[in-house]
This record gives C-alpha cells, sequence and structure tokens, in this order.
C-alpha cells in the first residue's frame, strides 16, 4: 500500500507562487504615471488585444500576465463598475472599492484553486478638483496573490518590473508635461524590451485619464496622436 | 478557470464566471436581468391591477438637417389635466453620437432613458468597441418590447432614437410603438401627445438641408404649434424661463443649443407672426 505524500502548506504556496512570477515574467511590463494633468498608463503591446481597458468615468485598468484572465477580470470590473454606478451614483463608483474587490478575488483563487491567475492588475482613478474629497489621483496595484498595494506617482507592473520601477524612481517628476512622461515612459520600456533596438510608437499602447475631460475621462491615443506627443 | 465573480449580485452564494452560472456578455440590461433580477422590475406581477396614474411627457420631435439630425423636446409632464413638473428633460443624449427622445409615462420612460445610455456605454467597454447605430436601435426595441407588461398598465414608452451615423456619413432616426416595433423614418417624426401638431407643422417647415440655425426655427416652431393645439404640451415659459430641450448630433458630435439662441429664434417668431395678421396669430 502506498502512502499518501505529504506536502508542507508552505510549500504549496510557493510553488504556486512561483509559477505564477514565471508566468507574469514572460510578459510585457505596463506603467502608470501620473503627469500634470491626469494619469497616462502604457504599454509594449504590438497585438491588437488591449491590456488597458477603460472600467469606469475616472477608472481604468491595466493588466500584465496571462491575456484571457486579465481580460476577464477586466470584464468583471465593468460590470461592478456599472452595476455600482446604476444601483447608487456615478460618483459612488470608486477605484479603491474596485481594487479590494479585485484582491479579494485574486487571493482567493490564489488559496483556493491549484492553479494560480498568471496577472498582475492595476486600477487607476484620476482625482477630479470639483469633487470634495476626490481632488487626489489613486493608483491600486493587485499581485497574483492577492496583496494589494497603493502608489503615488507612477507603478510598474509585470515582467522588469524592478529595472523599470528603479529607472521611473530616477526618472520620474512631479506635474510633468504629458510629452514628457510619455516620452519617459517609451524610454523605460524600451529597457525592458531585451534585444530590441526600440519600441516604436505603434507598438506602444497608451491610453489616459484626461481631469479636464466632462464625463467620461478615459481616451485611447491612436498612434498619430501618440507620435505628436512623443515628438513634441 | 475559476474566477469568484464579485460584480454578479448573487454575493452570498459562491458563484463563479462560467457558462450558465452568472451572466458573461456585454449587454447591461441583460446582466440586470440575469444577475440583479430584484433591480429588473417584473411588471408582469401586476397584470390586472387598475391602470396607474403618473406623469406623462408629452412631445418630442426629431428630424434631419443638412449637418446631421436635430432632436427636440419639450418640458412638461402632466397627471391628467394637472402640471407634474414644468420642466423635466424628455431629450437625452445616450452617447456621443445618438440620442433618446422620450413620451408617455415620465418614470418608465425617464429610467429606459438611463439604462439605453448604461447599455451603450456597457457594451462599448466590454466589447472595445461601440455598437454601429443599426444595433443600438435594436438594442432599444429589445427594450421597450420588454416594457410590454408596463405599457399594459398605462406605463407605455414611446421614444424616438435619432443619431449620427458614422459608417453611412449621415443623421437617421427612428419611432417605436409599445410592442418595440421599429420604424426608421426618413425625413422628421414627432411622438407624444403633442405630436400629430409637431407633425404638421413639419410637413410644412421641414428643409433637410437646413443649416444649424434654421433647423432650430423649425423645431422652436414646431413645439409652439404643438403648445398651441394640445394642452399637454408646455411653450415656451419665458415668465420662467424655462425652454424646451434642444441637441444636435452631426459628425462630429452631439451639441445642446443655447438657451440665448432658443429665446432669440422665439421672440423673432413671435414678432413674425404677431404682424403676419391671419395665419399663425389667429
Amino acid at each position: 500500500m502506498s502512502m499518501p505524500f505529504y506536502v508542507s502548506p508552505e510549500q504549496v504556496m510557493q510553488d504556486k507562487a512561483e509559477y505564477a512570477r514565471k508566468g507574469i515574467g514572460r510578459g510585457k511590463s505596463s506603467i502608470t504615471v501620473e503627469y500634470d494633468s491626469g494619469i497616462a498608463v502604457m504599454a509594449e503591446n504590438q497585438s491588437s488585444l488591449s491590456k488597458i481597458g477603460e472600467i469606469y468615468d475616472r477608472i481604468a485598468f491595466a493588466g500584465v500576465g496571462k491575456f484571457s484572465e486579465f481580460d476577464q477580470l477586466r470584464k468583471i470590473g465593468v460590470r461592478y463598475a456599472d452595476m455600482k454606478g446604476y444601483q447608487y451614483s456615478r460618483d459612488d463608483v470608486r477605484a479603491r472599492a474596485l481594487a479590494n474587490s479585485y484582491s479579494q478575488a485574486i487571493g482567493d483563487v490564489f488559496t483556493r484553486e491549484l492553479k494560480p491567475l498568471e496577472v498582475e492588475v492595476i486600477v487607476a482613478e484620476v482625482g477630479d478638483p470639483e469633487l470634495s474629497g476626490h481632488e487626489d489621483n489613486e493608483i491600486y496595484r493587485i499581485q497574483f496573490d492577492g496583496s494589494i498595494s497603493d502608489h503615488r506617482g507612477f507603478c510598474v507592473i509585470g515582467g522588469s518590473e524592478e529595472e523599470l520601477a528603479s529607472y521611473l524612481q530616477s526618472n520620474f517628476q512631479q506635474n510633468a508635461p504629458l510629452g514628457e512622461v510619455l516620452r519617459m515612459g517609451q524610454a523605460a520600456l524600451q529597457r525592458a524590451a531585451d534585444g530590441q533596438g526600440s519600441v516604436p510608437p505603434e507598438n506602444l499602447e497608451v491610453c489616459l485619464l484626461e481631469k479636464a475631460r466632462n464625463g467620461r475621462k478615459f481616451r485611447r491615443l491612436s498612434t498619430d496622436e501618440l507620435r505628436g506627443h512623443l515628438s513634441s | 478557470m475559476r474566477i469568484p465573480n464579485f460584480a454578479s449580485g448573487r454575493q452570498g452564494e459562491s458563484s463563479v464566471i462560467g457558462p450558465g452560472t452568472s451572466y458573461d456578455g456585454a449587454s447591461f440590461s441583460e446582466l440586470l436581468q440575469v444577475d440583479y433580477p430584484h433591480l429588473a422590475f417584473d411588471w408582469s406581477r401586476y397584470a390586472g391591477a387598475e391602470p396607474l396614474s403618473v406623469p406623462h411627457g408629452t412631445t418630442v420631435l426629431a428630424f434631419k438637417y443638412s449637418e446631421g439630425v436635430i432632436v427636440a423636446g419639450d418640458r412638461l409632464a402632466t397627471e391628467g389635466l394637472r402640471v407634474a413638473s414644468r420642466d423635466i428633460q424628455k431629450v437625452y443624449a445616450t452617447d456621443d453620437h445618438s440620442m433618446i427622445a422620450i413620451a408617455g409615462a415620465a418614470g418608465p420612460a425617464i429610467e429606459m432613458a438611463r439604462i439605453m445610455r448604461i447599455e451603450l456605454e456597457h457594451y462599448e467597454k466590454i466589447e472595445g468597441q461601440a455598437l454601429e447605430l443599426d444595433g443600438k436601435a435594436n438594442k432599444l426595441s429589445q427594450m421597450i418590447r420588454a416594457n410590454l407588461p408596463a405599457a399594459m398598465q398605462g406605463l407605455a414608452v414611446v421614444p424616438l432614437f435619432a443619431g449620427y451615423d458614422l459608417r453611412r456619413q449621415h443623421g437617421r432616426m427612428w419611432k417605436f410603438d409599445v410592442t418595440g416595433g421599429r420604424y426608421e423614418e426618413a425625413e422628421f417624426e414627432s411622438s407624444g401627445s403633442g405630436s400629430l401638431y409637431a407633425r404638421e407643422s413639419l410637413k410644412k417647415s421641414h428643409n433637410p438641408g437646413a443649416t444649424e440655425r434654421e433647423a432650430l426655427e423649425m423645431a422652436v416652431q414646431a413645439l409652439t404649434d404643438a403648445a398651441d393645439e394640445d394642452r399637454g404640451t408646455g411653450g415656451i415659459d419665458m415668465l420662467r424661463g424655462i425652454f424646451p430641450t434642444v441637441i444636435f448630433c452631426s459628425q462630429p458630435g452631439i451639441r445642446q443649443a443655447d438657451e440665448t439662441d432658443i429665446r432669440e429664434v422665439y421672440e423673432e417668431m413671435i414678432a413674425r407672426r404677431a404682424s403676419d395678421h391671419g395665419g399663425a396669430a389667429s
């Protein structure tokens, strides 16, 4: 009779974490940066499948790792936000609550399921000077195990996270104009794209949360617009 | 993959995303019915009850002009012979290139306009691409059909839907009946208790090549004619400064007419009618 083999919970968690980290590490990075009039979210992305999406009026989503998994999370986020805005008011839809729900859901999968989600996501919310208690930008990062953190200025997720974060640490400036921030983001993503000389604008996916816009603040930049900003 | 679906209404259960367990499509109103049935009101439960007396909205109209399509509505809501509200809104932007004008029971109609806006936005976010104008009109017709049990209780919603078709590069409009039947109109259409008079007015004045200003004049004229003959339609209320809602929709998007422009057009029209012995003044 064969003995049932024993694996300690620590070992199980470690293995899962390593598995998730590996999956995420294979993918490309995504950067979220504040600029003088909003938040820019950038990712190196050659495909037409988006890594960045609109969740609600002031809230954007970015995911790295396994596409099918983070895209599913994005859709759940849209349903959550639209439902909450319908039940209460548009102003009641806030990034912190959504980020917490993501954290719960992703953490739940990590502990309960055999295979963890190979994703990291960002929930960014742009501030509105007109709304009391809502003036500041908020950036939340949720990792594969459900751990959540909030960030000021910028946040990096995905592959070469540490290297990019240290690059942004030394180059980020508060209240920089959009063009400057986009150039910095491009330079950062370029460093992560090893083996390649450059990341051309057509290989970048860039979305903005623009403070000055009415209603829905989310906007996707076309390659031409991005080119214009990068050369300005 | 099992991701706990925190967006589902059934939070107490360990609901997960997957076929059959929870809604996974791109329609907001279907999400409402599947996961939040307590919020999607079930009118069929009240079948056979006495028809309700609730505020009704009256005249809305839409017609094409040179740049696209214009939609206008008066501001009065009536409950029987009583004024329920003097300044309700009957014309709503549903997104950057479409709008809905509602006539009928004000409560369900305003709610339908609200859900329609979320519906279009929801689809665009989930799918990463906006619906075509035809798709939007079709979706609205399904929502009106779903409201049929309420319509049988006297809570009919008969909207107009109009927008700029970015693919075909021109303005389009549809009228609906309570069963969700949708009918595209080529030039102009009106809905509500004063619609007969508004339509008669537009029949005489409508010019599809009109400039924005001329279109505004036609709209103000048609609404004034409707208010003149129909007690359920509110005229321009100079005393309280209540003006109709007028929205233009063209290639760059939608734009609401300024109240100062409406006032100017109205005063010119009144002056013209006062000096024009007979005709509309009599």
